[in-house]
């Protein structure tokens, strides 16, 4: 059992107010331990964290490049394991590093099955760059790349399921969390690093800066993700689903209507066309996760 | 001891007897044997190294990064195409002042796809940080990655490198070579001790991020490093003379030059074919010489400088093109550069880009093309399919 | 101080980025009603809320003001006040 008391990100890093993917770093350390190396790609997190000489990581803690963290975190492994080093390797990286440009070097290490944990933090966008989409972003979110306009209701695409793909890949474990429960996160973070194998680590960070809400409201934002059923909290084993978390399911429009980057889909009128097309992503999820709690 | 071996198994050799605790690179066509044979190592229990099977060369060379990064000594190899979609972490390899040593079986880049040689793959990165030497046969590229470690694992360098050779001309070639023992290259190449190393017991933030305050001088010590390697992989060449008899610590090497009045330049296997027809051009009373350069980074123009002096005519071999430049290759402008105010004439010529065949009567006729003044151009146009 | 090469550091210079002034709003919690559940510690991004002899306190060195506490807080114990500059 590793020792959550510590406190190993430090004070000081240049994370907005209220940034969901800084209460995750924490949380991160916390669940893994001092005997974990980091392994962190180009992105929101690195940057707050590391503005020459500034570190706010208290554990060895690496960055190469945007893409490639899970290939360095591969070569570190080998390292490790080939001089029976006990030190667990992470990777924290954005969902851009993670399901876009990093998608080469993340297939290739779960492939591998190295022994490694690869948390993403998800935000669900490019946020570090300004807000642009990834592959991350859900359905009808106005990024500055996807964005809302006389001709677009916003991304239009559903967001990728790079759980399931990584599941595919023979990922031990493979889980989705929310900084919105940071005991859970904090647990399965524990548990991925201690099962041994490549596993995967989705975790939702809402970001008031690019969703568009007031940053003491990221953890409630986080639980209505969840309660709409358009975020699902699961942990997979060895290909099989073994838990997800139950709700009690409201309707969409709350979450959407709390976040400026959906707002447009309610101006000057709702868009029923569309809200019902993300009410039916939200009924999908419920359905593949089973995640209503039926009341008989 | 002395075998005939492949060009690419002479060089797994010399990656074996270097230890690498770690072995990641992507096979490509010219170097796929040296790859192979490291895996048959590794199968066989020869080599007690992870041979990790990557899925780029971009992969290769990030996986490499991380194990040395974690205290490793690694190797990779690679060539061409490879090296370009790695390229990006070429960059940053060298700015996290990892020392590690990289194969390059020298290749053509595509457009057009070329599998064949020439030299463009390594020199379009010469800006990136490593280190550069050039081999021209077996035996040289071989006992040239021994130097290699040895010289970027310094702690007053920590500068990686590249060893390059001519894609199948040196590695599909088999060439008498001496292969050292294990015993003696333990003796002249000590385990590697890391600068900066991930550990949880001393933490250390690696690769963070640096400010217009910062990067400036960041770069500035990655160039200092640069010119310390000068003299340490001479030193590192030396001591390799005084333990095994094979003196490589010169960065350049002159051949006939003592009253040239046209010498050549080249890098690579091409050295030996210049030789050969400066053997024949000497009988025919026409003054030739070569200047061959070994390290290519550091660019040693103050050794060219005084192999040049007093020679009136200089034809720069160049197996590359430096496209929209002046002088047409990327290596003349250089040796124009070192020998800058002294009257000399440097002239480029394009040779042998994609494995184009570069004979004697080739190298005879480039010096006549020196004499007359005619140069910065490409030699050898097959004329009738323009 | 000189650079270490391969633009490294070791830990501890993060706290010199005394992040407090960005604060516009500071917490204030009324221990009368805080029942230390700790939920507030555990949510902070910036490690910025303790609990010392058996009070919360916010390191306003750090505290960016962010409200993630007060609006976590399950008995409304944490009041964000606007801080006179």
């Amino acid at each position: 059992m590793v020792d959550k008391s510590l406190e190993l990100f430090d004070c000081g890093h240049r994370a907005c107010g209220g940034c969901g993917p800084a209460m995750l770093a924490r949380l991160m350390l916390k669940g893994a331990g001092e005997d974990t190396i980091v392994v962190a790609s180009t992105g929101c997190m690195e940057v707050f964290s590391t503005p020459y000489p500034e570190t706010a990581w208290k554990v060895p803690w690496i960055h190469s490049l945007f893409e490639n963290a899970a290939a360095v975190a591969s070569g570190i492994e080998a390292s490790l394991k080939h001089n029976n080093r006990t030190e667990k390797v992470i990777c924290i990286c954005g969902d851009g590093a993670t399901f876009d440009i990093g998608m080469l070097c993340i297939s290739g290490a779960f492939e591998r099955g190295h022994d490694i944990t690869y948390i993403c933090y998800d935000n669900e966008a490019y946020m570090n760059t300004g807000i642009q989409r990834s592959g991350a972003t859900p359905y009808d979110a106005s990024t500055t790349t996807s964005p809302a306009g006389r001709l677009s209701t916003g991304n239009n695409r559903p967001k990728k399921d790079l759980p399931q793909i990584l599941n595919a890949h023979g990922a031990s474990y493979v889980a989705t969390a929310s900084v919105a429960y940071p005991m859970d996160v904090m647990k399965k973070v524990e548990k991925a690093v201690n099962t041994p194998g490549a596993c995967y680590l989705q975790v939702h960070c809402p970001c008031s800066t690019g969703w568009g809400f007031d940053g003491s409201k990221t953890i409630e934002i986080g639980k209505q993700a969840i309660e709409s059923g358009l975020w699902v909290n699961y942990e997979m084993e060895n290909g099989e689903l073994v838990r997800a978390k139950k709700v009690r399911r409201v309707p969409v429009d709350d979450y959407l209507k709390a976040q400026k980057r959906f707002r447009h889909l309610f101006k000057p009128q709702p868009n029923t066309e569309e809200i019902a097309k993300i009410q039916a992503i939200a009924d999908a999820n419920a359905e593949k996760y089973g995640i209503d709690i039926k009341l008989d | 001891m002395m075998q005939i071996m492949e060009g690419s198994h002479a060089i797994a050799e010399a990656a074996r007897l270097c230890r690498p605790e770690v072995v990641s690179a992507y096979p490509i066509t010219p170097q796929t044997h040296i790859v192979e044979r490291l895996a048959d190592f590794v199968a066989d229990g020869d080599l007690n190294a992870e041979y990790i099977c990557v899925e780029s060369e971009l992969s290769a060379l990030s996986v490499c990064l991380g194990s040395s990064a974690a205290g490793s000594r690694v190797y990779s190899a690679t060539s061409s195409q490879g090296l370009m979609l790695m390229a990006e972490v070429v960059f940053n390899v060298a700015g996290m002042r990892q020392p590690i040593v990289m194969s390059i079986a020298n290749r053509a880049l595509g457009a057009p796809l070329s599998i064949w040689n020439d030299q463009q793959d390594s020199i379009s990165l010469r800006d990136a940080g490593w280190f550069q030497v050039y081999g021209e046969d077996v035996q040289e590229m071989t006992d040239l990655h021994f130097i290699a470690y040895r010289a970027a694992e310094q702690h007053n360098v920590l500068l990686p490198g590249f060893v390059c050779f001519d894609g199948f001309i040196l590695s599909h070639t088999y060439e008498p070579v001496d292969i050292p023992s294990q015993e003696e290259i333990d003796a002249y190449l000590p385990p590697y001790v890391p600068y900066n190393k991930l550990d949880a017991k001393a933490p250390l933030s690696m690769g963070m991020y640096a400010t217009p305050d910062y990067y400036h001088e960041f770069r500035y010590e990655l160039d200092e490093a640069m010119t310390r390697s000068a003299d340490v992989i001479s030193a590192a060449g030396k001591e390799f003379a005084e333990m095994f008899g094979r003196d490589y610590s010169g960065h350049i090497e002159n051949y006939r030059m003592d009253d040239a009045d046209v010498a050549f330049i080249a890098m690579g296997s091409l050295c030996g074919t210049v030789k050969d027809a400066i053997d024949e051009m000497r009988a025919d009373g026409i003054k030739a010489g070569l200047v061959k350069i070994r390290t290519y980074r550091p660019f040693p123009a103050k050794e060219i400088a005084q192999a040049l002096a007093g020679v009136p005519k200089v034809a720069v071999l160049e197996k590359n093109i430096s496209l929209g430049s002046a002088m047409k290759g990327a290596v003349g402008p250089e040796v124009k550069d070192a020998v800058t105010g002294t009257g000399i004439d440097v002239y480029s010529y394009v040779v042998g880009l994609g494995g184009r065949d570069i004979r004697k009567k080739d190298i005879r006729a480039i010096a006549a093309l020196a004499e007359k003044g005619v140069g910065n151009t490409f030699y050898g146009l097959r004329t009738e399919v323009l | 101080m000189a650079l270490r090469i391969g633009c490294a550091a070791a830990p501890g210079k993060a706290r010199d980025n005394k992040t407090g002034s960005w604060r516009v709003f500071k917490p204030e919690v009324d221990m009368e009603k805080c029942i230390l559940c700790g939920t507030c510690i555990l949510a902070c991004p910036e490690t910025a809320v303790s609990e010392v002899d058996g009070t919360i306190t916010f390191d306003l060195d750090y505290c960016k003001g962010c409200g993630v506490c007060a609006a976590e807080c399950p008995r409304e114990a944490i009041a964000m006040i606007q801080e006179e500059k």
